[in-house]
C-alpha cells in the first residue's frame, strides 16, 4: 500500500515537473529558451554556416584547379575567400562550441538549465541574424573582400561599398553573442554544479569550457575595440589607421591578433575537451592525468595571450621582439603535447574498443599532430620569413583547425547525437564519411605545404602555369571534392529519416558522466532529480545512481509551484546554497536580438534613424525582459528542495548569479576599455607627433570637473544601496535621482574639454583618440543612467525593497567599474599631455 | 575550361619557357624557397630540411604509439607506466627539442637581418597597387628610377628600403631570402645576398586588393661586371626610335598624354604616377611580372589593361586604332 502511494506521489511529481518544463508547441515553439532547444538550434545553424563556408571553399578550389582559370573573376574570388575564412572562424568554429556547450553542459552538470536561459536564447538569435546578414552579402555582390583579418588601409580607404562594414558590424554583433555565452558558461560551471561535485570532480569538459570562456572574456573585447576604431574611421573619417594623419595601420594588426591568436585556442580547446570526454569512455577507464590536463589547459590559455606577434614577424619589428615571441610560440607546444599524451596514456592503460567516434578522434590526432609540428616550424621567425602568407600557412591552419576542430566535432556529433533525439547515427555511413573526409583532406592539404614552399602566396585568385604550382593545385582541388563528398555522406546520415529506427538504449556508450543519465528520448526536465555526486564518473562509480535519480530520491524531484527551478551551489565545494528559479519561454529575447541586429545592420548603411529606432526597440525589449524575468520576489523566502534541505529562493549581492554575471561582463568591458587605452599609449610610444602639441589637449579643468561629478554619482549610488538596506527609502530615491543628474553633467563636462579646445577628430589621430575615449565613457554613462532609473522604477513598483535588493547590488557593481573607467580616462586625457 | 583570359597563358611563352628550363634544372621552379640562390634562403632551407626530417620522425613515433596503445598494447600497461609516458613524451622531450630548435632559430637572426651599413647595392622599392617602383641609389648618391624588376650582383649584399604609399604589400624573392612587409607610414629594410646567378621571380606576399595575384616581378642575379653594365644602361636616357613606325609611336605616346603618368628620360614625358618607361623594352617582364616583354604584350597591356589586370590605375586605351596601338607597342618595345 505504501509502495503504491509512493509510486502515485512520484508520478504526480513527474507530472508537475513536466508541466513546468514543457516545451512550447506550434509557432510558440520558437519562444523556447531551454538549453536543449536553444542548443539544438544553435548547433544546426552553426553547421548550416559550416556547409555554406565549405561550398565557398569548393569554389576556391575550383578556381585554383588550373592556372589562369576564369571560373571566378578577381573581385568575386576575393569576396569568396574572405567570406570562407570569416564564416568558418566566426560563424562555425567559435559558435559550434557555444552550441554544444549550451546543449550538453547543463546535462553534464546535472542541472536543469543554465542560469540565464534567456541570455542563451538572445545569443542564439543574435548569432542567427548576424550570420545570415554576413553570409547573405555575397548574393548581392556586397561581401567583404579584405581577407578575414581585414588589414587597413586597404579596407579603410581602398574598398568602397558596404562589404567591410558588413564584416565589422556583423561580426561585432556576433562577438556580443559570444561574450553572452561566455558569461553564461562561467556562471553555469561555477554555480550550477550538482551537490558534491567539488571543483576537482568536474568533468574535464567543464574545465576546458571554463578556461575557454575566460579566454573569450579577454580575447574578444580587444577586437570589439578594434572594430569600434575601424568603423569610426570608415563612417566618420577618424584617422586611427591613416598614417598621413598620425594613425598607424599596425595598431589594427595588434588589436586583431591579440584577439586572433587566443581565438585559435578558443576554438581548439573545446574540441580537445570533446576528445577528453570521449577517450575515457572508449578506453573503458577514467582519464589518466586529470590534473595534468587541467593544468595544461590553463597553461595553454595563459600562453596563448603572449603569442600574437607571431602573425606579424614580417612587419619589421625589432629582433628582440621576434625572439621573445618565437620562444613563447614554441612553448605553447608543450602543454598541447601533454594533453595529447594524456589521451595516449589513457588508451594505453585502458582497453580501447573500436567505434565511429573513436575513429574520428584517431583521424583528428593524425591530422592535428602534423598541424602542431608545422606550427612549431612557423613559430620560429626565420622560417616564417619565408613561408608567412604562403600556401604553407594555408596548409598549417587547415591541419590545425580541421584536425583540431572539425574531426573531433564530427566525432562528437556521432557520439552525442542520441542525446538530441534518442536515435543513433549509422556506424557504416559514419565510417564511409570518415574515410572520404580523411583521405580527401590529406589529398587536398598535404600538397599545399609544398605549394607554399615553392613560393605560391596565399589569397591569389590565379597563378601562372609552369612555375611549379600546377600539379600540386590540381591535386589539392581533387582532394577538396573528395573531402566534400565525405561531408555529403555525413549530412545524409544526419538528415535521413529515422522514424522506423528504434530508440537507442539508455547510455548507449556506457559513459561515466551525467549527461547520459537521461532516458531515450529524454524528457524536457533534463534530470528527474538532481543527484549528489561523489566521483568524476558517477555513472560508473555510484551504484544505483540512475535508479535513485529516476525515483526522485535526490534534490528538486518536484515542482510544487510549477516553476522552473535548478540548484545553485558554492563555487569550490558545490554545497547547495540556493534554489534558483529560471525564466521560461518568451519571444522577448528574439525581439531584443532583432532590435540589436537592427542597430548594427542599419548602421552599415548609415540609416541612422532606423538604427536609433532599433536601439530603442532593443532597449525596450531588454528592459521588459529584465523587469518581468529577473530579481522576482518569491512567494516565500525558502523552500524544501528534498533530502531534508531547505534553501532560500532569493540571494542578493555576491551570492546571486546576477552579481556574478555582471562582474564577468564588466571584466570583458574593462578589457575592451584597456584596448582603447592601449591604443592611446601605442600611438605615443611609436609616433613622435603624438600628442602633436601638448597644449592642444582637452585641458585639465574640464576633465577634472567631470571626474568629480562622476565620482560623486558613484558615491551616491553606493550610499543609495546602503540606505536602501537600512530602510531609508527617501534618501535612496533622492541619491539615485541626484546621481543621474550628476552623471549627465559629468558626461557633458568631459565632452566640453576637447570641444572648447577645438579638438577635431578628423584632423589627426590624437583628437580622434581623445574623442573616442570620451565617447566610450559617454556610452557607459548612458547605460549607468538607465540602470539608476531602472532601480528608481523598481523601487517605486515595490520590486526593489530593503529585503529584496539584487538590482541595486548589481547596479552598484557596474558603477564601481564605471568609476574606474572615468578615473583612467581622465588621468589619460588630462594628465598625460602634461607628462608627455 | 573556357578560354583563358590571363595573358601569360596565351602569350607568356617566353618567360614560361625560361622558367620551365629553370624548373627542370632545379626541380621546383624559379620562385621556390627550396632551390635557394641567396644566403638567407640557403640557411632557411637548411633549417626546413632538418625540421622536416624531425617532424616526420616525431609524427611516426606519436602515431605509432597511439596505434599501439589502441590496438595492441591495450590493457598490458599499468597507470604508472602511462604516467611516465605523459611526463617523458609530453613534457620532457618537447622541452629539450624545442629549446634546441629555438636556439638554432634565434642564432640565424643576425644572418637574416644583418647590419646594412656596408651593403654594395642600395635599392629603394615602393609597393603600389599593383606594381613596384624601384630606385637604385648609387654610392655617389645618384638615383636611377626603374620599375618591376630587380637585378643584383652575385656575392654582394644588397640593402632594400621598403615603403608603400597606399596599402600594405610584402616584398618577397623566395629564392634569395625571406619577405618583408611594406607598410604605409613606415620604412622597413631587408638585406639579401645572392650566391649564384640566374633568373628568378619575386611576388607580393601580403594581400593588397583585387589584383594582388598579379603583382610580381622578375629578378636576375648577374656577375658584378654585367650588373655594372646593366646599371649604367639603366642610368642613361632613352634611345631614339629605331624605325619610322617606332618614331610615330613616340609621337603618339607624347600626343596621348602618356607622359602625364610615365617618364621616358630624354623626352618631354616626365610623369611620376606610373612606372618609369625609359628602358621598359629591356625588362624581364611587362605589367609587373605577368606578361612577356614583346610588342604583342605591349599592345595588349595598353588596349585591354583591365582585362589583363583588374582595377589597375592605368586607364585602358582600347579605343585606339590598331595601327596606333602597334606603333606605340613598337616604340615601347624598342626602349631597351
Amino acid at each position: 500500500m505504501s509502495d503504491d502511494t509512493e509510486t502515485r506521489r512520484a508520478a504526480a511529481q513527474a507530472e508537475r515537473l513536466l508541466t513546468a518544463w514543457k516545451t512550447p508547441t506550434g509557432w510558440r515553439y520558437w519562444s523556447a529558451v531551454n538549453n536543449s532547444e536553444v542548443g539544438l538550434w544553435y548547433t544546426t545553424v552553426a553547421f548550416a554556416f559550416f556547409f555554406f563556408a565549405g561550398i565557398l571553399g569548393l569554389l576556391i578550389r575550383a578556381q585554383l584547379a588550373v592556372p589562369g582559370n576564369d571560373f571566378l573573376d578577381a573581385d568575386t574570388y576575393n569576396q569568396v575567400f574572405t567570406l570562407h575564412g570569416t564564416v568558418m572562424m566566426f560563424l562555425f568554429a567559435v559558435p559550434i562550441f557555444e552550441a554544444f556547450s549550451i546543449m550538453i553542459l547543463p546535462e553534464m552538470l546535472g542541472a536543469r538549465d543554465l542560469p540565464f536561459p534567456r541570455l542563451s536564447a538572445y545569443g542564439f538569435w543574435s548569432f542567427l541574424i548576424g550570420g545570415v546578414f554576413v553570409c547573405g552579402s555575397i548574393l548581392f555582390d556586397a561581401a567583404p573582400k579584405g581577407g578575414w583579418f581585414m588589414y587597413p588601409p586597404l579596407t579603410t580607404e581602398y574598398q568602397d561599398g558596404v562589404g567591410v562594414d558588413i564584416w565589422l558590424l556583423g561580426l561585432s554583433f556576433i562577438e556580443v553573442a559570444s561574450i553572452a555565452a561566455a558569461v553564461e558558461l562561467i556562471v553555469g560551471i561555477l554555480k550550477c554544479r550538482p551537490p558534491g561535485m567539488r571543483i576537482n570532480l568536474m568533468p574535464l569538459y567543464a574545465w576546458y569550457l571554463l578556461v575557454v570562456a575566460a579566454m573569450i572574456l579577454f580575447a574578444f573585447p580587444p577586437l570589439i575595440t578594434g572594430d569600434l576604431l575601424f568603423e569610426m574611421q570608415r563612417a566618420f573619417d577618424w584617422p586611427f589607421f591613416d598614417p598621413d594623419r598620425g594613425g598607424d595601420p599596425l595598431l589594427w594588426q595588434h588589436l586583431f591578433w591579440i584577439f586572433g591568436h587566443p581565438e585559435v585556442y578558443i576554438i581548439f580547446l573545446p574540441a580537445i575537451a570533446l576528445v577528453a570526454t570521449m577517450v575515457p569512455v572508449f578506453a573503458r577507464r577514467p582519464i589518466v592525468g586529470y590534473s595534468w590536463i587541467v593544468l595544461a589547459a590553463v597553461g595553454t590559455g595563459f600562453i596563448s595571450f603572449g603569442l600574437w606577434v607571431h602573425h606579424m614577424y614580417t612587419t619589421g619589428l625589432p629582433g628582440l621582439t621576434l625572439g621573445f615571441f618565437s620562444a613563447a610560440s614554441v612553448a605553447v607546444a608543450i602543454p598541447t603535447g601533454i594533453q595529447i599524451f594524456c589521451f595516449v596514456a589513457t588508451a594505453l592503460a585502458g582497453r580501447v574498443i573500436a567505434s565511429t567516434p573513436m575513429l574520428y578522434v584517431s583521424g583528428a590526432l593524425a591530422i592535428f599532430v602534423i598541424g602542431g609540428l608545422t606550427g612549431v616550424m612557423v613559430a620560429l621567425a626565420p622560417f616564417d620569413f619565408q613561408v608567412h602568407d604562403t600556401y604553407f600557412i594555408v596548409a598549417h591552419v587547415h591541419y590545425v583547425l580541421v584536425g583540431g576542430v572539425v574531426f573531433p566535432v564530427t566525432g562528437a556529433f556521432y557520439y552525442f547525437y542520441p542525446l538530441a533525439g534518442g536515435k543513433t547515427l549509422s556506424d557504416r555511413l559514419g565510417r564511409i564519411a570518415f574515410w572520404l573526409m580523411f583521405s580527401g583532406f590529406n589529398i587536398a592539404f598535404l600538397p599545399m605545404h609544398l605549394t607554399g614552399l615553392r613560393g605560391m602566396p596565399r589569397r591569389v585568385f590565379t597563378y601562372e602555369g609552369g612555375v611549379g604550382f600546377d600539379v600540386l593545385n590540381l591535386v589539392s582541388s581533387i582532394g577538396a571534392f573528395i573531402l566534400a563528398a565525405g561531408f555529403a555522406v555525413f549530412l545524409w546520415d544526419v538528415l535521413r529519416p529515422k522514424g522506423r529506427q528504434p530508440y537507442s538504449p539508455r547510455n548507449p556508450w556506457n559513459a561515466g558522466t551525467l549527461e547520459w543519465l537521461g532516458e531515450m528520448p529524454d524528457k524536457p526536465w533534463g534530470v528527474r532529480s538532481i543527484p549528489v555526486i561523489e566521483s568524476r564518473n558517477p555513472l560508473w562509480d555510484q551504484p544505483n545512481l540512475v535508479r535513485d535519480v529516476d525515483a526522485g530520491r535526490f534534490y528538486l524531484p518536484d515542482a510544487e509551484e510549477l516553476k522552473r527551478e535548478t540548484l545553485v551551489t558554492s563555487i569550490l565545494d558545490a554545497e547547495p546554497i540556493q534554489c534558483l528559479r529560471v525564466p521560461g519561454p518568451t519571444f522577448l529575447t528574439m525581439g531584443a536580438a532583432a532590435g540589436t541586429g537592427g542597430v548594427f545592420i542599419f548602421s552599415t548603411y548609415h540609416w541612422w534613424w532606423l538604427a536609433g529606432l532599433s536601439g530603442v526597440l532593443a532597449l525596450g525589449m531588454v528592459l521588459t525582459w529584465l523587469w518581468t524575468g529577473t530579481a522576482l520576489i518569491p512567494e516565500k523566502p525558502a523552500k524544501d528542495v528534498g533530502l531534508g534541505t531547505t534553501l532560500p529562493l532569493y540571494k542578493s549581492g555576491p551570492q546571486s548569479v546576477g552579481w556574478w554575471a555582471m562582474f564577468i561582463t564588466m571584466m570583458g568591458d574593462m578589457t575592451a576599455f584597456a584596448g582603447l587605452v592601449f591604443g592611446y599609449y601605442f600611438y605615443w610610444t611609436i609616433h613622435e607627433d603624438f600628442p602633436p602639441d601638448p597644449a592642444a589637449g582637452p585641458g585639465v579643468a574640464w576633465p577634472l570637473t567631470a571626474l568629480g561629478l562622476f565620482l560623486a554619482a558613484w558615491l551616491l549610488t553606493v550610499l543609495a544601496r546602503r540606505w536602501n538596506a537600512g530602510g531609508r527609502r527617501q534618501s535612496f530615491f533622492a541619491a539615485l535621482g541626484l546621481a543621474c543628474l550628476l552623471t549627465v553633467a559629468g558626461t557633458a563636462a568631459l565632452a566640453t574639454g576637447p570641444a572648447v579646445t577645438g579638438l577635431d577628430p578628423t584632423a589627426h589621430v590624437y583628437p580622434a583618440t581623445v574623442w573616442v575615449l570620451v565617447l566610450w565613457v559617454g556610452i557607459h554613462a548612458a547605460v549607468g543612467v538607465v540602470m539608476l532609473l531602472y532601480c528608481i522604477a523598481r523601487g517605486f513598483a515595490g520590486k526593489l525593497t530593503p529585503q529584496w535588493d539584487i538590482d541595486i547590488h548589481v547596479v552598484t557593481l557596474f558603477w564601481h567599474f564605471l568609476a574606474v573607467t572615468v578615473l583612467v580616462t581622465v588621468a589619460t586625457l588630462a594628465g598625460f599631455p602634461l607628462v608627455a | 575550361m573556357p578560354a583563358l583570359p590571363i595573358p601569360f597563358l596565351t602569350h607568356g611563352r617566353r618567360l614560361t619557357a625560361a622558367a620551365g628550363v629553370l624548373a627542370l634544372a632545379a626541380c621546383d621552379g624559379p620562385q621556390s624557397t627550396l632551390t635557394p640562390a641567396g644566403v638567407g634562403a640557403e640557411r632557411i632551407a637548411d633549417l626546413w630540411w632538418w625540421m622536416f626530417g624531425g617532424a616526420v620522425v616525431i609524427w611516426v613515433v606519436v602515431i605509432g604509439l597511439a596505434v599501439y596503445a589502441t590496438r595492441f598494447g591495450t590493457g598490458r600497461h599499468d597507470v604508472r607506466r602511462a604516467r611516465l609516458l605523459i611526463i617523458g613524451a609530453g613534457a620532457v622531450f618537447p622541452t629539450v627539442v624545442l629549446t634546441a630548435l629555438l636556439i638554432w632559430g634565434l642564432r640565424l637572426m643576425p644572418v637574416l637581418r644583418p647590419p646594412t651599413g656596408d651593403a654594395a647595392v642600395r635599392v629603394e622599392v615602393e609597393g603600389l597597387r599593383w606594381w613596384w617602383r624601384v630606385t637604385y641609389v648609387t654610392p655617389d648618391g645618384r638615383r636611377i628610377p626603374l620599375a618591376n624588376e630587380i637585378r643584383l650582383p652575385v656575392g654582394q649584399m644588397a640593402a632594400f628600403t621598403l615603403t608603400s604609399p597606399d596599402v600594405i604589400h610584402s616584398f618577397w624573392i623566395p629564392s634569395l631570402g625571406g619577405k618583408m612587409d611594406m607598410i604605409p607610414g613606415r620604412v622597413t629594410e631587408l638585406a639579401l645576398e645572392p650566391t649564384r646567378t640566374g633568373v628568378f621571380r619575386g611576388a607580393c606576399a601580403e594581400y593588397c586588393g583585387t589584383s594582388h595575384a598579379l603583382m610580381q616581378f622578375g629578378v636576375e642575379v648577374l656577375e658584378p661586371a654585367a650588373f655594372d653594365d646593366w646599371l649604367a644602361t639603366q642610368a642613361a636616357p632613352a634611345e631614339a626610335p629605331a624605325s619610322p613606325e617606332a618614331a610615330r609611336g613616340r609621337e603618339l605616346f607624347l600626343a596621348f598624354g602618356c607622359g602625364a603618368c610615365h617618364a621616358v628620360r630624354g623626352t618631354p614625358a616626365d610623369g611620376t604616377i606610373g612606372p618609369d618607361l625609359t628602358h621598359v623594352g629591356g625588362r624581364l617582364t611587362l605589367g609587373a611580372g605577368i606578361l612577356p616583354n614583346d610588342p604583342a604584350a605591349f599592345a595588349r597591356w595598353i588596349g585591354d589593361t583591365h582585362e589583363v589586370k583588374p582595377d589597375a590605375e592605368m586607364p585602358p586605351f582600347g579605343m585606339l586604332p590598331a595601327a596606333d596601338l602597334r606603333a606605340l607597342a613598337l616604340y615601347l618595345d624598342g626602349l631597351t
